[in-house]
């Protein structure tokens, strides 16, 4: 069972109706295009692209919020078509981008870390509630944000609570939506930390969502980049980020701003015919 | 000298009491120079640039010792002369596109609006005008775009829009609050490449708002860093990037994620939270935070000058005691 | 703004609960509502203690006795007594009951109508919501007063029956202020994070949306209770709302019309308090809305 993969997707695709008139339907948009993924045990996947390219689709899929129209997800090489919410949601956490929405403002911080525990009736009230106090103690929040509720609490301090939220079921693959964009630069550093931190504890396999390359490139192992519904390159981290072989990627790197006193803005010059360019040229994916 | 600003002080009533949002903020532009604000969120950045238009909501109070456009001062002007100069001789691109844009008019009808508010124009001119902005800014089919209206429009291409319009005018100062922040990585340098690009061949001067490190550190000529409503340091670009003062300017650059950096290990990072403004603090703001705060920090610090063009407010300037590496 | 405020929990909480406690104070209209509500509810609760005779009890060698501050009028009766010789005041108080008594029976009925078919519309979309919104319009399109006059007609008046009529008829604007809002909070990601977690539908409407619908609840609430007493003032002046010997505020405008000419007072006098009671409940309504929802806990 350990060596099987902790997700894999098989040729994944997903397209969302086109918009319904009266008299006509518009052509279908492919949001995620024959999308095949495999991520092992403690593996850090990347998966990077601008909006529009279907990594939210593609998240959504992987929670199983959507099912894909063709393909298929394994979740420990068992198809996760055939699971039931739960099932899926022992395997699998999530964290989103805002932690400003994704908390319940008429909850305290003790039940809404509690809750999912609820949800599977485990325990009693009060052993939940003492495992939400660990969890929390974890990922460092100090107790007397228990009975707090989440807008008394900094951005990063709610991140940390919907971190705690998602690992309170103690899942082994925790996928993050833009877990930091949300936040500012000196708690992101702190969030990212912490995720590393939990990682070695919990041995987990992450799939970080981002289109901040400095964040993919220092927190993942391997990297997908996607565009238009595809994946166009997927390697080791170290290779996407030393040696970029597609175009688009090449791209992304180059419009990423990284610290360099004085060096003004590159001139990229992506006009139409470059665009087009990228979605004909070829992928490349390592085995 | 363009802009001056000196010793600007903002508070904002709140139902627990005022706010100091910006306290003492300095600055200075002259023509075709950048200034950069950085800071994060709630710093009190984005409220100075809007203080600057005359644009602060009721709640808040305005000071400041001396406030001059090209000469004149600010604080005495009337409504009717703000306005006239704003859109005019001073403009501003917003983070947002869509809330600059009214949805209910064409973009070329936006566009010759702005222009024949503040010039006596023709209609035909104003559409001109418009169409020579909207190549300026890249946009192809100028003539036919004039027709669209926004919603009809690209995020990338509703921001080039805004560009155009803050543009009309040929405006000596212009105010980008996060310009691009809310586009997607592609779009944003090839956006703020053309602004900059534009300012050059404009020769105007600009403030620009932003928590991008990266970004400041390229375009920047001057930096001023923004921590908790006070500026904790003001520099050359180049001077706070290779000489960084301040334990928080410090801590912040060293935050960014960064090539240089063992991937998968732990990042430096500032503990604790950006310190309420509410409770009125004494001594230096990011005291809470600091490594190397001692009780001294308590005392009312002003900014001390390190290097010409260079302060920073912290005791320890200048004194050789700040070590190299803030956060271990 | 409410970002800069919350960061450290002990010493904000102290000073977010006596802030908010601030604004309500400071809010003039919110204030007024309360005072008017509370005068009116203590007259309702503590009639049969406040009231000097019992408001049936005629007298009709005392008949038209003018209110104290009329020539004629003495401090026995100080609102003066009806054309049966009633105690004026004493019926004003029973009739708080009444008034109170139709606005929040009405505001509950229709208030778990409505929460329920704006829920519904709001959180299933598609074909629940069209079909819902086809009801809601429907009920629209209905004239309240007729169909309200209609249904005491055929059935019978009575305070309940107009209650129910009532709160049968007033739950639109809970429906449609309940689907906006659910529509909203349905796709926000905590709700999305409690489906993931295995939330069952039930589960999601009671712990994730219905807290965060109570501060718009409150609101239309209040104001569907003004909407429930003038309506019901209305039925019982047109003599198809509350039978007879009750002393409903309508019921005397309405026996009071006779003599309009000759003893005014007979209607200014519930149409006062009528009045105020409505404008207490609606500033009470404003209020609310404006404390509970920029900065307020949400």
């Amino acid at each position: 069972m350990s060596d099987k993969p902790v997700l894999e997707l098989r040729n994944v695709t997903h397209e969302y109706r086109g918009r319904r008139g009266i008299f006509s339907q518009s052509a279908p948009v492919r949001a995620v295009d024959k999308v095949s993924i495999c991520v092992e045990r403690s593996d850090i996947l990347g998966i990077v692209g601008e909006s529009g390219s279907g990594k939210s689709t593609l998240a959504k899929i992987m929670l199983g919020l959507l099912a894909p129209a063709e393909g298929e997800v394994l979740l420990d090489g068992w198809p996760a078509a055939g699971m039931t919410r739960r099932q899926i949601a022992e395997r699998v956490g999530f964290i989103f981008q805002d932690p400003y929405s994704s908390l319940n403002p008429r909850q305290t911080v003790g039940k809404i870390v509690a809750y999912p525990l609820y949800l599977r009736g485990e325990g009693t009230s009060a052993e939940r509630q003492e495992r939400a106090r660990k969890i929390l103690d974890i990922v460092g929040l100090p107790l007397r944000f228990f009975d707090a509720y989440p807008n008394q609490m900094s951005g990063g301090q709610r991140q940390r609570v919907a971190i705690a939220r998602a690992l309170i079921t103690r899942p082994k693959l925790l996928i993050c939506d833009e877990p930091t964009s949300a936040l500012d630069v000196s708690v992101q550093a702190q969030v990212l930390n912490l995720l590393l931190e939990l990682r070695e504890e919990f041995n987990l396999t992450y799939v970080i969502i981002s289109h901040n390359m400095s964040v993919i490139q220092h927190m993942t192992t391997n990297v997908a980049v996607m565009y238009l519904g595809r994946i166009v390159e997927m390697n080791t981290s170290e290779r996407v980020f030393e040696e970029p072989r597609h175009p688009y990627t090449q791209l992304l790197l180059n419009s990423t701003l990284t610290v360099a006193p004085g060096a003004g803005v590159p001139d990229l010059k992506v006009d139409t015919a470059a665009r087009e360019a990228m979605r004909e040229h070829p992928s490349y994916i390592a085995q | 000298m363009l802009l001056n600003v000196e010793n600007l002080n903002i508070d904002i009533a709140t139902p627990n009491g005022s706010l100091a949002a910006v306290q003492d903020v300095s600055f200075r532009v002259s023509k075709g120079e950048t200034l950069c604000i950085v800071g994060e969120s709630g710093c009190g950045k984005s409220i100075t640039a809007l203080s600057l238009l005359g644009l602060l909501p009721k709640v808040a109070k305005r000071t400041a010792r001396q406030m001059t456009f090209d000469g004149l001062d600010m604080q005495s002007m009337s409504k009717a002369e703000l306005r006239a100069l704003r859109g005019d001789r001073l403009s501003m691109i917003f983070q947002e596109p869509m809330t600059a844009l009214n949805p209910l008019h064409t973009v070329g009808r936006q566009l010759s609006d702005v222009y024949r508010a503040h010039r006596k124009a023709s209609r035909r001119e104003a559409k001109e005008r418009a169409i020579y902005l909207l190549k300026q800014v890249g946009i192809s089919n100028a003539a036919q775009r004039l027709n669209q209206y926004p919603h009809e429009l690209s995020g990338g291409l509703r921001q080039r829009v805004v560009i155009a319009m803050a543009l009309m005018c040929e405006p000596e100062l212009i105010v980008a609050d996060e310009p691009t922040t809310a586009l997607d990585v592609t779009i944003q340098a090839e956006l703020l490449r053309l602004l900059i690009d534009l300012q050059k061949s404009f020769g105007m001067g600009m403030i620009l708002i932003t928590h991008d490190l990266g970004l400041v550190s390229r375009i920047a000529d001057r930096v001023i860093v923004m921590y908790a409503g006070q500026v904790v340091e003001a520099a050359p670009a180049a001077e706070l990037f290779t000489k960084p003062s301040h334990p928080y300017t410090r801590a912040l650059l060293g935050s960014v994620p960064d090539p240089s950096y063992p991937r998968m290990k732990p990042l430096p990072s500032i503990p604790g939270t950006v310190p309420s403004l509410v409770s009125r603090m004494e001594g230096c703001h990011f005291f809470d935070r600091c490594p190397l705060a001692c009780d001294a920090c308590r005392q009312p610090i002003q900014l001390a000058t390190i290097d010409k063009d260079h302060e920073a407010r912290c005791i320890r300037v200048g004194k050789g005691e700040i070590r190299r590496k803030v956060v271990a | 703004m409410t970002e800069v405020v919350a960061t450290s929990v002990g010493s904000s909480q102290v000073t977010a609960n006596r802030s908010s406690l601030l604004r309500w104070l400071s809010h003039g209209g919110l204030m007024l509502g309360l005072l008017i509500l509370f005068i009116v509810v203590t007259m309702a609760i503590f009639a049969s203690l406040l009231a000097p005779y019992d408001p049936y009890l005629q007298s009709l060698p005392t008949r038209f006795t003018p209110p104290v501050w009329f020539p004629g009028g003495g401090w026995e009766h100080p609102l003066g007594t009806d054309h049966l010789g009633r105690d004026y005041l004493s019926r004003i108080m029973y009739g708080a009951q009444i008034s109170l008594a139709i606005g929040i029976g009405t505001a509950v009925v229709s208030g778990i109508i409505g929460t329920a078919i704006g829920v519904c519309a709001g959180y299933f979309g598609g074909k629940v919501d069209s079909i819902l919104m086809f009801i809601i319009t429907a009920r629209l399109a209905m004239p309240v007063v007729l169909v309200a006059l209609a249904v005491v007609a055929l059935v019978g008046s009575s305070l309940t029956v107009v209650m129910l009529t009532l709160g049968f008829l007033l739950w639109d604007r809970f429906a449609l202020v309940i689907r906006a809002t659910t529509i909203q909070l349905r796709s926000s990601e905590f709700v999305t994070a409690a489906e993931l977690q295995g939330a069952s539908v039930l589960q999601i409407i009671g712990h994730e949306i219905l807290p965060n619908l109570l501060n718009n609840l409150v609101v239309v609430a209040t104001l569907e209770m003004a909407q429930a007493m003038i309506l019901e003032a209305a039925l019982s002046f047109l003599g198809l709302g509350v039978p007879a010997p009750l002393p409903s505020w309508g019921l005397m405008i309405s026996e009071g019309k006779d003599s309009i000419l000759f003893e005014p007072w007979l209607i200014t006098i519930p149409g006062v308090f009528l009045f105020a009671l409505v404008l207490g409940t609606n500033l009470l309504g404003d209020g609310l809305r404006d404390v509970m929802s920029p900065n307020g806990r949400n």
